[in-house]
């Protein structure tokens, strides 16, 4: 029971982490249209700049720098690069965004190196907050939950609550209309697309001192959320929300899971006797196959459902 | 008739030229670089099929590709270990288009629903979870390690053994010109066309009667299709096969390629592919940085020229046919601009390379060779050399474009005229 809990807390915990960063993908994705491949290099810059930032003023102040940074980053990447490749259409912008993630991959290994850096997480959260039977609760990722947690009720609540919360969702739907209001659309745009990239960063500042911080970091977990996205639903917030938990639920319990195909035949009394091929298929344990549940999940949903959990359209 | 004989004709000469190389480079490096090309040219010209005629953009192209590959590598270790019948060496492609064709089609029905961005992102998924694959079922993959073949086996008619690299290259070659025209003949097609129709307006085609979904899936079975049987070549050509050929690198290698190279038009892809493998086999000995330059190439092009190389050259077409003089009268602006951003590109790669050494190869020592020159990267003379021509560039820039800018305005209503008094 106390192992399902705990295994339920870490996957909650990535789930959460996956949240934050495909919040913003599909906010962005949504609004625009763009999908960003570069979102997960915003990521990866998030925890670079933490770490470099960590070193001189420390974690704090860093948590609310490099997101800051990240966002300007965006902002620019939107106005000056992305606004101009619009008018060829969504597919040449998905396309500028892969050239994109070469060169930040590129320019943290000029800058930083190919080696991981040390960024490690800070003493002072450094230590064991609780133990429940022989299970002990980290600190940091307490503190890592409580602040995507507060991000996610931020986030939700500017966009149902605010003016500007309004007038970006009506600009997701309606652009011309809220053009024709006065509202200037193409700030709006580079402003969410700032704020959808501040949310990947933040995500970095949290993970990075966990996850290790890398060059290949970005390449490692961009694809997994894509696969977030696609299973909520394009454009959904929510969907983003359930599905980033899912997915992080379903891979953290699938690392335990030391059971195989075989396993479950011995279990209910039978024995089978099969050559090579089969063989090494009924001994694949789950969490072997784990690192692809995800893409699995990907093919069945486009199956069986393709506009996603919470998608109004097919993908 | 006449433009089929034409067109035939170009393609024996191009053959030809291709047949005549290994004679005049003989070095083992020219040859292993010429077989390298072929396979890329198929592979790349079949991801065309997808991307340039069919408007689908794949983030997951060389699952196709490095499954063909596997699966030709272990039927020639089962024909040598005699446990399979003995299948001709020379027909192998075929067997990596039967297995491309059969996983575009499974691929193909669940992917082809929508095209555009969505499409990108399950073709990615795809791509990911083959390349996951290949490191939990090692019995077939053998992980990070691939695995070996020997493709010696069987009879040997006439002597060909397909031991000598030479001999490769006239497979790859023979199979290079075979698929390559295939391909051509199918954009000449209905159905070519018809994908054409359905990557410009999906709603149109499907309103004269013809299900989007399935000419997608049909343009993407048979790019698979090819793709298998260039990574069937790829297996032969190296005698081994990782997983890096099914992994997103792979794919996105030849998505450079091909936009670079030029997307719209069927040449571009073969000129993308030689001139990106011949960079990629040459510069990556020179500099470190070669992804960043190809990654800010990529992003340049699709910012400025997304029709690609290729789009470039067939957007003079008009100018050319209505009059000669008109083409060589942009010469000569083009030349400024073309200096003048050159003036800048080399302030920034000598930036780029000496921060590269700095912060990865220097122990301390300053000096860095760029450009056949000595510089010093801790010395502030270089840094303003650089940084000199790089304003320099971006200042220069700013007169000649304009200049450039013009005459083509210029050369282009000349042609519009012309037409319009035709």
């Amino acid at each position: 029971m106390d192992v399902i809990l705990f295994t339920l807390f870490n996957g909650l915990l990535y789930g959460m982490l996956l949240f934050m960063l495909s919040s913003g993908l599909t906010l962005i994705f949504g609004m625009m249209g763009v999908l960003n491949f570069a979102h997960a290099s915003f990521f990866m810059l998030g925890a670079y700049f933490a770490y470099q930032i960590s070193k001189y003023i420390g974690f704090i102040p860093a948590l609310f720098i490099a997101p800051l940074i990240i966002a300007f980053c965006g902002a620019m990447v939107e106005k000056y690069a992305l606004r101009r490749v619009h008018k060829f259409g969504h597919v040449a912008e998905l396309l500028f965004t892969f050239g994109l993630f070469y060169i930040i991959e590129e320019l943290v290994q000029m800058i930083w190196g190919k080696v991981p850096v040390g960024y490690h997480v800070p003493e002072y959260l450094d230590f064991t907050l609780f133990s429940m039977s022989g299970m002990g609760y980290q600190a940091y990722a307490m503190f890592t939950l409580v602040i995507s947690v507060a991000m996610f009720v931020v986030l939700f609540s500017v966009l149902t609550k605010t003016r500007a919360g309004l007038i970006i969702q009506a600009a997701l739907t309606h652009p011309e209309i809220v053009s024709s209001l006065g509202h200037n659309v193409p700030r709006v745009f580079m402003l969410v697309f700032g704020l959808g990239c501040a949310l990947a960063g933040l995500a970095g500042v949290l993970a990075g001192n966990t996850l290790g911080t890398e060059p290949s970091m970005a390449l490692s977990l961009g694809p997994i959320v894509f696969v977030v996205i696609v299973v909520g639903g394009l454009g959904s917030l929510k969907g983003a929300l359930v599905a980033s938990i899912l997915i992080g639920v379903v891979q953290t319990t699938a690392i335990s899971l030391d059971y195989s195909i075989n396993n479950f035949i011995e279990f209910i009394g039978l024995s089978v006797d099969v050559e090579s091929l089969w063989r090494i298929i009924i001994d694949l344990t789950i969490s072997q196959v784990a690192p692809i549940l995800p893409y699995l999940l990907l093919v069945l949903m486009l199956i069986f459902r393709p506009r996603g959990l919470y998608g109004n359209r097919d993908v | 008739m006449a433009n089929l004989f034409k067109s035939f004709s170009t393609w024996i000469i191009i053959g030809v030229i291709a047949a005549i190389l290994p004679l005049i480079f003989d070095s083992s490096f020219a040859l292993t670089l010429l077989s390298k090309m072929g396979v890329l040219i198929i592979f790349t010209v079949a991801y065309n099929m997808l991307l340039g005629q069919g408007g689908m953009l794949s983030f997951g192209h060389a699952i196709y590709f490095g499954l063909a590959g596997y699966a030709s590598i272990h039927i020639m270790n089962g024909i040598g270990a005699e446990t399979l019948p003995y299948f001709p060496t020379v027909l192998f492609p075929l067997i990596g288009a039967v297995v491309g064709l059969f996983f575009g089609c499974l691929v193909g029905y669940v992917s082809t629903r929508r095209a555009g961005t969505a499409f990108a992102m399950i073709s990615l998924g795809f791509g990911e979870m083959v390349t996951a694959m290949t490191l939990i079922f090692v019995l077939f993959f053998n992980g990070e390690d691939g695995i070996q073949t020997d493709r010696m086996v069987g009879p040997e008619p006439f002597g060909i053994t397909f031991g000598p690299q030479i001999e490769i290259y006239y497979l790859i070659l023979f199979w290079c010109v075979i698929t390559v025209a295939l391909m051509y003949i199918i954009t000449k097609t209905p159905f070519g066309r018809m994908s054409n129709a359905v990557r410009d307006n999906p709603e149109r085609a499907a309103f004269i009667g013809y299900s989007v979904r399935r000419v997608r899936w049909q343009a993407f079975a048979l790019s698979s299709m090819f793709a298998g049987a260039a990574g069937s070549l790829h297996a032969l050509n190296y005698e081994h096969i990782g997983f890096e050929s099914v992994s997103v690198i792979q794919s996105g290698a030849v998505l450079f390629m091909a936009f670079i190279g030029g997307a719209g038009h069927f040449l571009g892809p073969i000129v993308g592919a030689i001139g990106l493998t011949y960079l990629d086999s040459t510069l990556a000995d020179y500099t470190e940085a070669w992804l960043l330059y190809l990654g800010l190439t990529f992003s340049g092009i699709v910012m400025f020229a997304p029709g690609g190389l290729a789009g470039l050259i067939v957007m003079h077409g008009p100018i050319a046919r209505t009059d000669k003089k008109l083409l060589t009268s942009l010469v000569k602006p083009y030349l400024l601009a073309i200096g003048s951003v050159v003036t800048g590109l080399i302030g920034l790669i000598g930036i780029i390379e000496m921060l590269y050494f700095r912060s990865l190869i220097s122990k301390g020592e300053g000096e860095v060779i760029i450009f056949w020159t000595e510089f010093n990267a801790n010395g502030i003379t270089s840094w303003l050399i650089f940084i000199g021509l790089i304003l320099g560039g971006v200042f220069l820039s700013k007169k000649t474009f304009p200049m450039a800018k013009e005459s083509w305005d210029h050369a282009i209503s000349v042609v519009k005229t012309e037409i319009s008094h035709e």
